[in-house]
């Protein structure tokens, strides 16, 4: 019996309690909890509460104080708790279109530059998992290293080259291709190109993975029942890599959707993506709670499907 | 067997990896030129390194993120290592689901919702137990959060992936099953315990969104510094400052990996020695 409990906890310090008084007694009662408290208590506080009083302040009204906003639980002078429970914010996300309009331009947004990652990355992983077992490790490296630097800079380096006067103007220009500067910057092609720079990996490393586990007797077999190439990959290799464009497209259409830093540096006016509206209802509108329930509204509505496809799956893949 | 790539896909895999490359490779470049203006090349010089240095916003600002993205890592490390413990070997415990679900969702999370709920906590923390004023504190906290995600999945393969009997044996010969674990399991995930410090410290390193919601008004970190001044257009002094960075990181990312690798394989060799 010792020994099964033993093997139940690492936690579980002492074979024999006894031996060890009673401290060791409690600690191989409780052990485990010594290992489990502190991370579920940290997240719980820190990250699992504060979208409770993200829903709270999104009921509240905006208010000239610090914190700007009303207090929705008060208690009265005969310590009476009052609720006053205000509905207006997220009557207001209906009723100005901005908020709709930029929901739908991320959704939109995220899911053509997860596409043009996927077809981008896709031919990318296929070379990848067919180089040699050498140049395969180091194309990873050289696909993972970008990950590893500043996505802030990154994003500022990308400018360098789109920009009007950039690398890519310049060098256009001096091909004599083109006899006035595109206009890249502050487009939507800018944006897209942003999301493409920064995710690409995102999308390689998953297809790479399935890619490369990729069973090759498969095609032989294919091209030996008189498949041409083409159509062993579209009816092999493609259904196949199925796990691995549905990861990579995961990995970026999730960041990209509630993507702030890219449409504000290289998007132009229009280029409205939530985060973006999120960000300036908060740092130049200063309506806290406007933004809460914006927060609360997105996570309902974006977050929550993409939380729960995600638990399936993981189900799905366990099983 | 058939491993011959086409003409087109080497291409596409050049035009790939050229286009993740190219920018990085301009802004090096640029980073030495003695004009202050981005389309023309004025000389090489090594100006704008000097600037740098005398720039006490941007030193402060790298100070404290260094001083954020050491504690912040640190912190993570710890929590999200327990974590993965707790979700590998414990099968069964109260608010098992609840970690899972706290563990995986910052990593599906926008980042501005992150922040600005952490901040909506944090205001109303001060309001009600007068802790944490908004500075490097939140900020550590936040990143902390944020942290323990990636350390916890990262560890937690690597767990699963550890053969249990070898420290079963430990503790048949006597070990304690803390002893076993520090003297068995540990070096086995001592990889993923060094490469999960490292990402949390690159992307507490790298963090603007949460950053600047829950910063207070005279704690900027780096990439808030850094963003503030490129919004306003093209610095070479910023330049500067990110060819470090990026040169930096990936000298450090390169040699952690080198090295990681070169004792895996010791290991490796140790253990089949031992087998055999």
């Amino acid at each position: 019996m010792a020994r099964l409990s033993d093997r139940n906890g690492i936690g579980a310090a002492g074979r024999a309690p006894g031996a060890r008084g009673r401290l060791g007694a409690l600690v191989a009662r409780h052990g485990r909890w010594l290992i489990i408290a502190p991370p579920l208590l940290f997240l719980l506080v820190f990250f699992l509460i504060p979208f409770g009083f993200a829903l709270k302040i999104s009921f509240a009204e905006a208010a000239l104080r610090i914190p700007p906003f009303s207090d929705v639980f008060s208690v009265s002078a005969d310590h009476r708790l009052h609720l006053s429970l205000s509905l207006a914010n997220y009557k207001y996300l209906l009723t100005d279109e901005v908020y709709a309009v930029s929901y739908l331009y991320s959704i939109r947004t995220a899911f053509f530059s997860t596409l043009l990652c996927l077809l981008i990355g896709y031919p990318m992983a296929y070379a990848m998992a067919r180089a040699s077992k050498g140049a395969q490790g180091i194309l990873m490296l050289v696909i993972i290293l970008p990950f590893w630097t500043s996505f802030l800079l990154r994003v500022y380096a990308l400018e360098g080259i789109i920009r009007d006067n950039g690398l890519l103007n310049s060098a256009l220009l001096w091909l004599g291709i083109i006899e006035h500067p595109l206009r890249i910057m502050r487009t939507t092609l800018a944006v897209y190109l942003g999301i493409v720079y920064s995710y690409l990996p995102f999308m390689i490393l998953p297809l790479y993975a399935t890619l490369e586990k990729l069973d090759r007797t498969l095609l032989e077999a294919a091209a030996d029942l008189g498949s041409k190439p083409w159509q062993a990959f579209r009816d092999v290799t493609l259904p196949l890599s199925m796990p691995g464009i549905i990861a990579g497209s995961m990995l970026v259409f999730i960041p990209a959707i509630g993507e702030y830093v890219i449409p504000a540096l290289l998007g132009g006016p229009d280029n409205l993506m939530i985060g973006r509206v999120l960000w300036d209802e908060f740092f130049a509108n200063h309506d806290w709670p406007v933004a809460a329930a914006v927060s609360i509204a997105f996570l309902v509505l974006l977050v929550g499907p993409i939380a729960v496809h995600q638990h399936y799956r993981v189900r799905q893949l366990e099983h | 067997m058939d491993r011959r790539n086409s003409p087109f896909l080497i291409s596409v895999l050049c035009l790939g990896i050229a286009f993740l490359y190219l920018p990085m490779a301009v802004l090096i470049a640029y980073s030495f030129n003695a004009s202050a203006l981005a389309s023309v090349w004025g000389g090489f010089s090594t100006a704008w390194y000097t600037e740098l240095v005398h720039n006490r916003q941007i030193l402060s600002a790298a100070a404290l993120s260094l001083q954020v993205a050491a504690l912040a890592s640190t912190g993570a490390l710890v929590l999200g290592t327990l974590a993965a413990i707790a979700l590998v070997r414990f099968t069964k415990f109260r608010g098992r689901l609840l970690l899972a679900g706290m563990v995986n969702a910052p990593l599906v999370m926008p980042e501005i919702i992150t922040g600005i709920t952490q901040l909506l906590l944090f205001v109303s923390m001060l309001q009600l137990i007068g802790w944490p004023s908004r500075g490097m504190t939140t900020i550590v906290i936040a990143h902390v959060a944020f942290c323990t995600a990636y350390v916890t999945v990262t560890v937690q393969s690597r767990l699963q992936s550890a053969d249990r009997s070898l420290e079963e044996a430990a503790m048949d010969l006597g070990a304690s099953p803390l002893q076993a674990f520090v003297d068995v399991t540990l070096p086995i995930i001592l990889p993923a315990l060094v490469s999960s410090w490292l990402l949390s410290f690159t992307l507490s390193l790298d963090d603007l969104v949460i950053s600047s919601f829950v910063s207070g008004p005279r704690s900027s970190t780096l990439p808030m510094v850094i963003y503030s001044k490129v919004k306003l257009g093209v610095s070479p002094d910023i330049n500067a400052l990110a060819s470090l960075i990026i040169t930096g990181v990936g000298a450090c990312v390169l040699i952690a990996g080198y090295v990681l690798r070169r004792a895996e394989r010791g290991r490796q060799a140790e253990v089949l020695q031992a087998a055999g």
